[in-house]
C-alpha cells in the first residue's frame, strides 16, 4: 500500500506550529486592546485611585490607614455603619419575602392576571430612587394623608427608608427569583407526590432547595442594592444617617474627600463579597436544570390560589399606591390646603434655565449612553465570545466587565472625582462635561449590557466565524450582515436598559454633573433639597414617562421587527 | 480516482500533534490525499477526527507537523488565507439571508458583478438541485434542503478542497441515505477533493475512495472500503467496521490457531505473534461457510443454532461451537441456504471457518470486546 500512512521518522525534530496572525487577527487583537483600556480608563484605573485616596492626607502624602482610624474614632459616623447595616437588613428580609410570595404566586399557581401582576413588580425600574422618598413624604410625611398608621412615629428615618427601599429592591429580587422558580422540573413534583409527600413538606424539600441559589442571589442583590442606595435616604432619611449620605455629605457639604474615600470603600465592602457569592452561585445554578426537564405545570389549589392573589393585590397596591402618590403630588396646587389639580408644577421653565435644561440633558445624556453604551458593550462582547485570538486577553477582558456590577454608583462617581479631575491627567478636559456623565453611566451599567450580550451571542451559531473565513469574507462584514441582525432584539433590549437607568441614576453622576449638564434627576434631590417637594415630584413623575416610553418603544420595535424577520426566526 | 500511483498528493499531512492541556487529541499523524480523492475519516466519538479536520482547514492549529495543500505549507496559515469549503454538522447558514444569499455570499465580497453572480449562485442551485427554494430562508427549508444550501455555499467559491464534519448526521436515516449518494455523484462530477468525517461506518464504507479509520488520536488504517472490509490491519479496525467474530486462541505450531480444543488453519503472516501467544481469531459472519463443503476441508466445526433472527436477505444465527462450550460465533447465511438445508434452532449443523478469511490479531487489542 504505497498510499498508507507515512510513518513519522523519529528522528525528525518536532515542527512547532506557530501560527501566522493575519491582518483580520491583528485588528481584532487591537479591537480587543481596546476595550481592555477603555474598561481600565472606565472603571478599574479611578477605582485604584479611590483605593490609594483613602490612605492618603489632603497634602496627598501616604499616611496608611490613618482615615480609617479616624472614621472609627467619630462615633457619628461609625453610628451610620450600624444604621445602613439596619435599614439593609430589615429591608432585605421584607423585600425577600414579598418578592418570593409575589413571585411564588406568578409562577406556580392558578391565579389570573399573572403577567399583568409581573409587570407591575416592574414598574419601580422606570423610577429614579428618590421617587418613592418623595411619594412617602406625602404619604406619611408630617401632613401626609396616612400619617396616623405610623402611630406617631416618624416616616423620616428608617421606617421611610425601609418603605422606600422596598419599593426599590423589588423588582430586582422578582425578577431573580422568578427566573429561579421558573426553571422547576415537573418530574420532581411527581415524584414527590408519588410518594404521598404533603403539600408542605413537598415546598420545604422540593420548591425551597429548587430556587435557593436564586434566593441566595437575590438577598445579595437586594441587600447591595439598599445598602448601598442614595436616594431614598436622602429624601427620607432625615436625621438618619447613613453611609451613602455620609460620603455625599463628606465630599460635597464638607470637601472632606478622603473621609469620602474611606466610606466609599466601606460601602464597596458588602458588594464584593456579594459579588463573590452571586458567582459562585450563579455558576452551580447553570447545572441546575438538566435538558431534559420537563417545565412545571400549574395545578388549581384554591386556598394557595386565594393567598397568593391576595399578596399579589397587596404589593401591587402597594408600589402603585407610591408611585400615584409620586404623581398625585405633582398635581396638587398646594399640600395640604388647596388640594385642587393643577400642570403648574410641570412647568419647569418657572425654574429657570436648569428646569427644561434639566430635561433636555437627562435626554440628550441618556441616548448617547443607550447608543455609545450598546456599540461598545455589544462590539465587547462579541470580541470575547466569538473571536479567537489571545485567550488571556478575551478572558481578561470578560473579567473587567464583570466589575461593575460590584461597584456602587456613588462609588465610582467619587472614584471618578479622584480619577478625572486630577491636575496631571489629560482626560480631565472632559472632567465637567457631558462627555464624563456618558463615560461614567457607560461604565456604571456595563456587567448587565455586557451579560445580555454574551447571552444573545452565545445562541448565535459559532461556526459563522468559520464559514466566512472559509468564503473569504472578513470577521467585520459577516459581524455585520449576520450578527447583528441576528441579535437584535438583545441590542434593542441593552440600548433600553442604558436608557432606563441613565434617565434614573442619581447616585454616581451626582458627583459628576456640572451646572450646565444638570441632570433631571439631580434637579429634583436639588429641588427637594430646596424645599419644593412638589415639582420635585413633577420630575419624578416626568422620569418615569419618559423611561416607560423608552421601554414601550422598545417593545414595539423589539415585536414589529420579529414580525418582519419572522420568515427567518421562526421554525 | 487518482489513488497514489504516480500523481502527487494533493494534502499532506505531516507528524502532526495536537495537544488540549495535558490531553492529547491527535497523536503523530501522516496522510496523503490525493486529487480528486473522497477522503472519509472514521472513527468513534472523541477519537480526533473533528480536530483534524479542522486543523486542516485553520479553524484550530495543530501544535506541531506539517499541512501542505496543492505543494504549499499552509501549517501556520489562518483560514482566510487558506482553500477550502467547510460544511458544518450544523450547518451554520446564516438565518436572516435566504437560500440565494447565503450560496452568494463569499461571491459578493470577491467583486464579481451582479450578473455574474447570479449566473454562479444559478448554477449551483441547479447543482444541488434547489430549483424554487431560493428565496427562502434557511428555517423555511428542511434540514436535507439546508444541508444542501450548506454545501452550495461551500462549493461557491470553488475550492481546492472540500471539508465535511458529519455533514449528513443531523437528518433522519431516509434522507441520508439519499443524499450520501447524491453528495458522493455530486463530487465525481466536479471532481473536488473532499474529506468527510463520519463516525457512521456504513456511510464511510458507501461513499469513501479511502477510508482513515481513526482512534485516540492515531490513525489506525488507511485504505479503501474493500481493503478496509476485507483485510482490516488492526483488530480495532476489524472491530469496528462490520461485524465481527472474535474467537480468542493461542499460538500452536506452523500456521495453526488453537482455540479451545481445535487446532485452524490460518493465515499468521499478518501477526507478529510467536508460538504460544494469545491471539484474537477473526471471522466475518458472512464468511462462515455452511454449503458446499468438501470432504477433507480445513477448519470444519460441528455447531449447534441457538438463535435466529432474520434481517430480510439473510439470517443471522448463533452458533455454538462444540468444540467448547461458551465459544459463540455468528454466522449470516443466505435465504437460499436457510432453504435448501432447512436450518432451524437446535439443528446441528457443520460449519468451516475458510482459511483465507480468518485474521488473528493479538489479544486485547479490540475496540469494545
Ligand atoms: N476545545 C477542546 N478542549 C479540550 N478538549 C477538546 C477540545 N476539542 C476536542 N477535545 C477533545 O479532543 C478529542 C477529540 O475531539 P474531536 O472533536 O476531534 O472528536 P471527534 O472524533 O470529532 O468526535 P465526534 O464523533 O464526537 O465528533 C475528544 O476527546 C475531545 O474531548
Ligand atoms: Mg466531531
Amino acid at each position: 500500500m504505497a498510499d498508507a500512512t507515512v510513518q513519522s521518522p523519529s528522528l525528525q525534530a518536532q515542527r512547532l506550529v506557530r501560527p501566522v496572525a493575519g491582518a483580520e487577527e491583528w485588528a481584532q487583537r487591537l479591537l480587543i486592546l481596546l476595550l481592555g483600556t477603555w474598561l481600565l480608563v472606565t472603571v478599574l484605573v479611578p477605582l485604584s485611585v479611590l483605593f490609594r485616596k483613602a490612605a492618603e492626607n489632603a497634602q496627598g502624602q501616604f499616611i496608611g490607614l490613618a482615615n480609617f482610624a479616624a472614621y472609627f474614632r467619630d462615633p457619628a459616623l461609625v453610628q451610620s455603619i450600624y444604621n445602613t447595616l439596619t435599614v439593609a437588613l430589615i429591608s432585605t428580609f421584607i423585600t425577600i419575602l414579598l418578592a418570593f410570595g409575589f413571585a411564588y404566586a406568578i409562577t406556580r399557581s392558578a391565579i389570573p392576571f399573572r403577567s399583568f401582576f409581573r409587570s407591575i413588580a416592574l414598574v419601580p425600574l422606570l423610577a429614579p430612587s428618590l421617587l418613592p422618598g418623595l411619594a412617602l413624604v406625602y404619604l406619611f410625611g408630617n401632613q401626609g394623608i396616612l400619617k396616623s398608621w405610623l402611630f406617631g412615629h416618624s416616616v423620616y428615618g428608617p421606617i421611610g427608608i425601609v418603605m422606600g427601599e422596598v419599593f426599590f429592591a423589588l423588582p430586582h429580587a422578582v425578577m431573580i427569583i422568578v427566573t429561579a422558580l421558573s426553571a422547576a422540573d415537573q418530574r420532581l413534583y411527581e415524584a414527590a407526590e408519588s410518594l404521598r409527600a404533603k403539600p408542605s413538606r413537598i415546598f420545604w424539600t422540593v420548591t425551597l432547595p429548587g430556587c435557593r441559589y436564586g434566593l441566595v442571589s437575590a438577598t445579595f442583590v437586594v441587600f447591595t442594592l439598599v445598602f448601598t442606595d442614595f436616594g431614598v435616604p436622602k429624601v427620607i432619611g432625615g436625621q438618619y444617617n447613613v453611609l451613602a449620605t455620609d460620603v455625599y455629605r463628606q465630599v460635597i457639604g464638607q470637601f472632606n474627600f478622603q473621609m469620602g474615600a474611606v466610606v466609599g470603600l466601606l460601602l464597596l465592602a458588602p458588594a464584593i463579597l456579594s459579588f463573590a457569592v452571586d458567582r459562585l452561585v450563579q455558576r452551580k445554578q447553570v447545572a441546575l436544570l438538566s435538558a431534559r426537564a420537563v417545565p412545571y405545570q400549574v395545578t388549581r389549589r384554591p386556598r394557595i390560589d386565594a393567598a397568593c392573589l391576595i399578596l399579589c393585590v397587596l404589593v401591587s397596591i402597594f408600589v402603585l399606591s407610591i408611585l400615584g402618590m409620586a404623581v398625585f403630588g405633582s398635581l396638587i396646587k398646594f399640600w395640604p390646603y388647596n388640594l385642587s389639580l393643577t400642570l403648574s408644577k410641570y412647568n419647569l421653565g418657572a425654574l429657570g434655565t436648569v428646569g427644561w435644561g434639566a430635561l433636555w440633558n437627562s435626554l440628550i445624556m441618556a441616548s448617547l449612553v443607550a447608543l455609545v453604551g450598546t456599540i461598545i458593550v455589544f462590539c465587547g462582547a462579541y470580541l470575547v465570545e466569538k473571536t479567537k485570538t489571545w485567550p488571556w486577553a478575551r478572558s481578561a477582558v470578560h473579567f473587567g466587565a464583570m466589575i461593575p456590577l460590584a461597584v456602587p454608583g456613588l462609588v465610582l462617581g467619587l472614584a471618578y472625582i479622584f480619577f478625572f479631575n486630577a491636575p496631571g491627567n489629560p482626560l480631565n478636559v472632559i472632567y465637567g462635561t457631558m462627555a464624563i456623565l456618558v463615560v461614567n453611566t457607560v461604565g456604571h451599567f456595563y456587567t448587565v449590557c455586557h451579560l445580555t450580550a454574551v447571552t444573545a451571542l452565545k445562541q448565535v451559531d459559532n461556526e459563522f466565524e468559520a464559514v466566512s473565513a472559509s468564503l473569504k469574507v472578513p470577521f467585520y462584514k459577516t459581524f455585520w450582515r449576520v450578527t447583528v441582525p441576528v441579535c437584535l432584539p438583545a441590542i434593542l433590549d441593552i440600548a433600553a436598559y442604558y436608557f432606563i437607568n441613565a434617565m434614573t441614576t442619581v447616585s454616581a453622576v451626582i458627583f459628576l454633573y456640572s451646572s450646565d449638564t444638570k441632570l433631571l434627576s439631580i434637579a429634583a434631590i436639588n429641588t427637594d433639597d430646596a424645599g419644593n417637594t412638589a415639582i420635585a415630584c413633577a420630575m419624578g413623575t416626568i422620569i418615569v414617562m419618559v423611561s416607560a416610553t423608552a421601554r414601550v418603544v422598545q417593545l414595539i420595535a423589539s415585536r414589529k421587527l420579529h414580525a418582519r424577520t419572522q420568515a427567518w426566526r421562526n421554525r | 480516482m487518482a489513488n497514489g500511483s504516480g500523481a502527487q498528493p494533493y494534502l499532506r499531512i505531516r507528524n502532526v500533534d495536537k495537544f488540549f492541556g495535558g490531553f492529547q487529541a491527535l497523536k503523530d499523524v501522516s496522510l496523503d490525499v490525493y486529487p480528486g480523492e473522497f477522503v472519509c475519516f472514521l472513527g468513534p466519538s472523541g477519537c480526533g477526527k473533528t480536530t483534524l479536520l479542522r486543523a486542516i482547514a485553520g479553524l484550530d492549529f495543530q501544535d506541531s507537523g506539517m499541512i501542505e495543500q496543492g505543494g504549499k505549507d499552509i501549517s501556520a496559515l489562518p483560514p482566510a488565507k487558506r482553500d477550502f469549503g467547510i460544511v458544518f454538522q450544523s450547518y451554520a447558514l446564516f438565518p436572516n439571508l435566504t437560500t440565494a444569499e447565503n450560496i452568494a455570499y463569499g461571491l459578493v465580497n470577491v467583486g464579481k458583478d451582479k450578473a455574474a453572480i447570479a449566473a454562479r449562485v444559478a448554477e449551483l442551485v441547479a447543482l444541488v438541485s434547489l430549483k424554487g427554494q431560493e428565496r427562502k430562508y434557511p428555517a423555511q427549508l428542511s434540514g436535507g434542503q439546508q444541508q444542501r444550501v450548506a454545501l452550495a455555499r461551500a462549493l461557491a467559491m470553488s475550492p481546492g478542497l472540500l471539508l465535511l464534519d458529519e455533514p449528513l448526521s443531523a437528518l433522519d436515516a431516509r434522507v441520508r441515505l439519499h443524499l450520501r449518494a447524491e453528495l458522493k455523484q455530486l463530487q465525481r462530477r466536479i471532481g473536488v477533493t473532499t474529506i468527510m468525517v463520519t463516525h457512521d461506518q456504513e456511510e464511510a464504507l458507501a461513499v469513501a475512495d479511502r477510508i482513515v479509520v481513526m482512534n485516540h488520536g492515531v490513525i489506525e488504517q488507511v485504505g479503501t472500503p474493500q481493503e478496509i472490509y476485507r483485510a482490516p490491519a488492526t483488530a480495532f479496525v476489524a472491530d469496528f467496521v462490520g461485524h465481527m467474530n472474535f474467537l480468542p486462541g493461542r499460538i500452536g505450531e506452523e500456521g495453526q490457531v488453537r482455540v479451545g480444543a481445535i487446532a485452524l488453519q490460518a493465515d499468521l503472516a499478518g501477526t507478529k505473534a510467536a508460538s504460544g501467544d494469545q491471539v484474537m481469531v477473526c471471522l466475518r459472519p458472512e464468511d462462515v461457510q455452511v454449503r458446499g463443503l468438501q470432504p477433507r476441508q480445513s477448519n470444519v466445526l460441528q455447531a449447534e443454532i441457538t438463535e435466529l433472527e432474520f434481517l430480510g436477505s439473510f439470517c443471522r444465527a448463533e452458533l455454538r461451537l462444540d468444540v467448547a462450550d461458551n465459544l459463540e460465533l455468528a454466522a449470516d447465511f443466505s435465504i437460499n441456504a436457510m432453504r435448501d438445508l432447512n436450518l432451524a434452532i437446535g439443528m446441528s449443523i457443520s460449519v468451516a471457518l475458510p482459511p483465507d478469511r480468518l485474521r488473528v490479531f493479538d489479544a486485547g487489542t479490540q475496540a469494545h470486546g
